[in-house]
């Protein structure tokens, strides 16, 4: 029996707003692939639950008339994965949707789960990073908005505000409208496992120079990075092997990973710039086929 | 914190009085179902994965309250009438079973499988992919593989 | 003929249905749960313990320390009994302790209604310690002024060492090279999907009822009698179906603590089940070694000596400690039988979990040195290392150089032909390039194994059957031996259906083990029981047959000898299409004849006195990422002589899962420990790196099989040894593709990287 000392469940975003007002020490308990684990034994720090895994109006992609996506927080990566929103228009985000855990946890965490734990190894944030995403969040106080980036505080710290849900993340057509993206997670089995690290690029090429290039690291810092230096350094540069050579000997300089018992430093630091060179190289590919293709 | 959920088991309504700090697995195991496995309790195993409504999940990991409403298969019920499934039969054939404790819950992932998979060919990363959740300690997983390719066969486009 | 032939498994049905019933799928009613209080250092002793507001608790029936046991210190290694006093298992565990060992030993235990409760219970507990510096290395726990673990040991369970075929000093002068390796393996947990579980109640005011998962109920009965100094006979062992094991349940965990328990409680049922996380820490793992090789070569690359200086590490408690490097040592020198063979050995306690037995015992530590050794042997005298294998691998007729007993079949050498054809070894090393200089470069490798069919003459080899005729003419067949999910009822049934005369579906395998019914048998462990068991299992079989020919007799009027089983019926021996009658026939006439007859039972007892070798060896085609320092598993076979095959299915199901084990060894798996505090890091399931499917490439398993003159159908030994050449292998074609040596388990990325960086690569 998991251990528990009171539960509410919400069947609308505005009624876990209540009950997490109500319960200010209370968690959000959606896919439970997170939270049910920490739930075997006394955990004082999980103690009220107000679950909002049957909140129907968190689980569904939309797309506005100006062409941003909206991709509900209570979506799980299964559901991400057959949305032909995402699969047409970012479908990194199923990359890395599709790297976490296996298909049983797949079937039933959710993307909101994924960024709100504040996992500095969260699969899906690296390609929201990437692809710009804002997160919407709505509490006792109305609605507000930030950058994903702006989102991490530090590890297992986001800025989700007493009484808030996280309902959607958000993408805006242009972020992601000509650009084309990839994300490789290296870990250290094919699946059921944390990235060592996971690399997302997007790029978007024309008449061969960078028109925007995007970097998103996890597992490189104490939160998901972007790589806004080397970012900035290759806009308008060609496209080539010396923009990649760039990119590999500049992406350290962004982040800040380290040493633990599950890798080390150096092992890390060889790790990602093998993968800011393959992925940004794959990427690249994409965007000049992809404009090819038009 | 007690609350009532009904949902069907294998093709049979139920309805049930349970601790709303209970798993889906505890409930049926507690119930008679123990094809239902526990291997690890946090979701790294797979042994207790069961269908909720055509969807493999791992029950250990899942509130039993969730279930409320929904449609459930576990491996008992996959043979029906003293016939196998042409799953499990398919493992059967194949030697894709040792000790067992894995078995009820890969069949399961397999079931899904080549549910959804009849009339395709498929590729054994294909396979391989959509059996990740399942650690198998003892087979190695080539003879799972063999299985589902078993099972796929006849129903690929052309034959 | 049944034997030979992949008849389904006899416990398939019920598996793939989960019905098979496992010891966790059993309950009764008022059954309690009982949970450990783990400590929480490494080293040190308990000061104080204050489990007053536990016992307090609402729905606690009881709380026990250390102080609560029976002052009793018992052996827990799965081994029989010896009636030789240097041979004894070492005692050095009571059931619970105040002297701790390694972080989550055992110091208290709580006995509540619910896991909730007991949870909540053992929070309640108070303890201090007084610690001391944990020793979780070999250099601390051989310092000089390094804490005893055990008392009396100076940290060393046993040294060993022996030199065999010969003086190595004067054949160290023959040689014309001496090249030298040191390797090191890792702690390796074995992961069987059922985590270790029991049960015990009482059935009357004296006798003890434990259900357990394990691989040695007749072993666990007298381990668990003598560490509550009770009768044998007042203790009862159940083996429901089993979850794996691996050796892990080759050693006696939670028995004697639910009968202890139960016992306290006044016969109360309760139940001490594992968790993943306590379980990786709390059971037992594969010993860490540190193997230094000396290898001795003439000119013409014929190996001359082998010599090896092996440190392995058992941690906390013996368990099987004491028998592991020599086990090793013994069964891998018959790779290379004609080289003079000596051994010095250390197994040293630490304040890491305690090591045990875990499939092939010894042998994956010992053969990754040599094979690795052997390698840069054969890349030293320039020679192909699939040719210097054949030319100093063992050949039917050499002679043991430990027991002077020729080695009566040996495969080895066909096994390495038919792995080179299966890879393409030639064809492909004419192809590739000779040197190599991309990102991604392929390599092949090869290494050999050998093994035993189970330890006589070290431990006694004792099986017993027994087969009981029914009224319908199908037998019932009891053994004391164990499935354990590598298929042994299934062999047993084929046997005992190839010897009686009787269609397979006759015979019904009672597969739970009750130590009160079942024949005694030492259980799974040694790759033993289709060698062992086996021919215990024949010879009721043979005594079952002659019974039953000898009612046929006399109801029929026909000399018994004249007659015999063919089809589950009483057939004329020269003219086998003439039936006499049915054995139902005589079943039915045996039971309830009102004149003669009887019951119609055989039983027997066997002691295996022979110990014949298996070889084999795995070859691998892979690429090595450099940049990403991984490695990709391209083609991978494993090739066995285990004799005649029994159940071919089976037998390459046991051969996968093993190579699978294997590769997990040699790539991903790994125990880590904080070398300051002895926490064990990863002891769960996501961050232990057991390789899901995505991580095993597709697998090929092939036999050659010699007919083993010792077992009446030819067979030996195949359980265990699938997981020994893998990593070696694995080592050897990523030498072969990058020049690269890595010399130490796993090789992870992790350690790939740390290896290619020294060597300039990245």
């Amino acid at each position: 029996m998991f251990d528990f000392n009171s539960y509410h469940k919400a069947k609308s975003v505005d009624e876990a707003i209540a009950l997490l007002s109500q319960n200010p020490e209370a968690i959000p308990l959606a896919g439970g692939t997170d939270v049910l684990v920490r739930l075997h034994g006394h955990n004082k720090n999980y103690r009220h639950l107000v679950d909002i895994h049957d909140v129907a109006e968190l689980k569904k992609v939309t797309m506005e008339s100006d062409g941003t996506i909206v991709i509900g927080s209570g979506m799980t990566f299964t559901g991400l994965a057959h949305s032909p929103v995402v699969c047409e228009n970012i479908p990194v985000l199923n990359e890395g949707g599709s790297s976490i855990g296996g298909p049983q946890v797949r079937n039933v965490a959710t993307v909101g789960g994924n960024i709100c734990n504040g996992a500095p190894s969260g699969d899906s944030a690296s390609p929201l990073l990437v692809l710009n995403a804002t997160v919407e969040l709505k509490g006792p106080d109305g609605i507000r908005r930030l950058p994903l980036y702006d989102f991490y505080q530090g590890p297992g710290q986001v800025d989700r505000k007493a009484g808030e849900i996280m309902t959607c993340l958000r993408v805006a057509a242009d972020d992601y409208r000509g650009w084309s993206a990839h994300y490789y997670k290296y870990a250290m089995r094919g699946a059921m496992d944390i990235a060592t690290i996971g690399c997302g690029a997007a790029c978007k090429v024309v008449d061969g120079k960078i028109a925007g290039l995007r970097l998103g690291f996890v597992v490189a810092g104490p939160t998901p990075l972007r790589c806004w230096r080397t970012e900035e350094k290759t806009i308008g540069m060609q496209a080539d092997e010396e923009l990649i050579d760039i990119v590999k000997n500049s992406v350290l300089g962004d982040l800040r990973p380290r040493d633990s018992w599950r890798a080390a430093k150096d092992f890390r630091e060889q790790i990602i710039k093998t993968l800011a060179e393959r992925v940004l190289r794959e990427a690249i590919k994409r965007n000049i086929r992809n404009t090819e293709m038009e | 914190m007690i609350r009532t959920i009904s949902c069907t088991v294998n093709s049979k309504p139920v309805s049930w009085q349970i601790d709303v700090r209970m798993s889906l697995s505890e409930v049926l195991r507690t119930n008679g179902f123990t094809s239902v496995k526990e291997g690890c309790g946090v979701g790294e195993c797979g042994a207790c994965a069961v269908l909720l409504d055509g969807i493999a999940v791992d029950s250990c990991l899942y509130l039993a309250i969730w279930a409320d409403g929904c449609n459930i298969r576990t491996s008992e019920g996959e043979s029906k009438g003293g016939t196998l499934s042409e799953v499990q039969q398919a493992y059967l054939d194949n030697g894709s079973v040792q000790c067992g404790f894995c078995t009820p819950g890969l069949v399961m992932s397999s079931t899904e499988f080549v549910e959804k998979h009849r009339g395709e060919k498929v590729t054994r990363d294909q396979i391989r992919k959509e059996h990740a959740g399942h650690i198998c300690r003892c087979t190695g997983y080539e003879s799972i593989i063999r299985a589902v390719e078993q099972c796929m066969k006849p129903y690929e486009k052309g034959k | 003929m049944v034997v030979g032939t992949s008849v389904q498994r006899v416990d398939g049905v019920a598996k793939v249905t989960g019905k098979a019933r496992y010891t966790d799928d059993f309950t009764m009613p008022g059954m309690r749960v009982a949970k450990y209080l783990r400590s929480t250092i490494a080293h040190g002793r308990v000061s104080s313990i204050d489990t007053s507001q536990a016992k307090a608790l609402p729905g606690v029936d009881g709380v026990f320390t250390f102080e609560d046991v029976p002052k009793r210190i018992y052996a827990t290694a799965g081994h029989p009994y010896s009636l030789d006093p240097h041979h004894m298992d070492i005692t050095d565990r009571y059931l619970l302790t105040d002297h701790v060992r390694y972080m989550g030993d055992e110091i208290a235990i709580v006995v509540a209604v619910s896991d909730l409760i007991a949870t909540k219970a053992l929070s309640l507990i108070d303890v201090e310690y007084e610690p001391y510096q944990p020793l979780v290395e070999a250099k601390d726990a051989l310092a000089k002024d390094a804490v005893e673990i055990h008392k009396g040991t100076g940290n060393v369970v046993k040294a060993h060492s022996f030199v065999a075929g010969g003086d190595l000093d004067a054949v160290r002068k023959e040689c014309d090279q001496l090249l030298e390796g040191q390797y090191k393996t890792q702690i390796v947990q074995h992961c069987h999907l059922e985590n270790h579980t029991a049960y015990a109640y009482m059935d009357d005011l004296e006798r003890i009822v434990i259900v357990s998962s394990t691989q040695i109920p007749h072993i666990a009965r007298r381990i668990v009698a003598e560490a509550l100094e009770i009768d044998t006979g007042l203790i009862r062992v159940i083996k429901p179906t089993i979850g794996g094991g691996f050796g892990n349940k080759q050693d006696v965990i939670l028995e004697p603590m639910v009968a202890f328990l139960t016992k306290k409680l006044d016969g109360i049922p309760v139940r001490l089940k594992l968790d993943r996380e306590e379980g990786m820490v709390g059971t037992r793992v594969r010993h860490p070694f540190d193997v230094k090789v000396q290898i001795g070569l003439d000119q013409e690359g014929t190996v001359k000596l082998i010599h090896f200086d092996a440190l392995s590490n058992t941690g906390a408690y013996a368990s099987h400690g004491h028998s592991i490097v020599s086990a090793g040592a013994a069964k891998t020198h018959y790779m290379y039988p004609r080289a003079v063979y000596s051994c010095t050995a250390k197994t040293i306690y630490s304040n890491i979990p305690a090591a045990g037995a875990m499939r092939a015992y010894g042998s994956p530590q010992m053969t990754f040195a040599i094979e690795c050794a052997m390698e840069e042997a054969a890349r030293t005298l320039g020679m192909d290392s699939a040719e210097f294998r054949l030319r100093n691998g063992a050949r039917a007729g050499d002679k043991s150089q430990i027991t002077k007993k020729p080695i009566m079949t040996c495969g080895l050498l066909d096994s390495i032909k038919k792995g080179k054809d299966l890879i393409g070894w030639d064809k492909k090393r004419a192809l590739w390039p000779k040197e190599q200089t991309g990102e991604v470069r392929n390599g092949l490798g090869v290494a050999i194994f050998s093994y035993g069919s189970g330890t006589y003459p070290v431990c006694v080899e004792p099986a017993s059957a027994r087969l009981i005729l029914n009224q319908d003419g199908s037998a019932h067949l009891q053994v004391g031996a164990t499935e354990i999910g590598q298929g042994s009822d299934t062999a047993f049934a084929q046997m005992a259906a190839e010897s009686l005369g009787f269609s397979f579906s006759k015979i019904h395998v009672v597969s739970c083990q009750d130590t009160d019914v079942t024949p005694f048998d030492t259980g799974s462990y040694a790759s033993r029981q289709t060698y062992v068991t086996g021919q215990a299992v024949m010879r009721t079989a043979e005594q079952l047959k002659a019974k039953i020919l000898h009612h046929a007799s006399i109801i029929s009027g026909l000399e018994a000898t004249l007659i015999t089983i063919s089809g589950d019926n009483i057939v004329i021996s020269e003219s086998p299409e003439i039936v006499v009658m049915s054995v139902q026939d005589v079943a039915i006439d045996a039971y309830y004849n009102k004149e003669r007859g009887g019951q119609i039972t055989a039983e027997a007892t066997y002691k295996a006195r022979n110990n014949p070798h298996v070889f084999g060896c795995t070859f691998v085609d892979l690429s090595v990422d450099i940049p990403l320092c991984r490695v990709k598993i391209n083609e991978i076979y494993n090739i066995h002589d285990s004799g005649i095959i029994i159940n071919p299915l089976m037998a390459e199901g046991q051969v996968h899962g093993g190579m699978a084990m294997g590769i997990g060894a040699a790539l991903f798996e790994e125990l880590m420990v904080d070398p300051d505090s002895g926490k064990i890091y990863n002891n769960n399931l996501l961050d232990y790196k057991v390789p899901t499917i995505m991580d095993i490439p597709d697998l090929g398993a092939a036999f050659v099989e010699p007919n083993e003159p010792t077992h009446p159908y030819g067979s030996k030994s195949l359980g265990e040894p699938p997981i020994i050449s893998p990593a070696p292998a694995i080592r050897n074609a990523i030498l072969d593709a990058t020049g690269v040596a890595i010399n130490e388990l796993p090789m992870s990325p992790k350690t790939i990287f740390k290896y290619f960086k020294n060597a300039g690569l990245i």
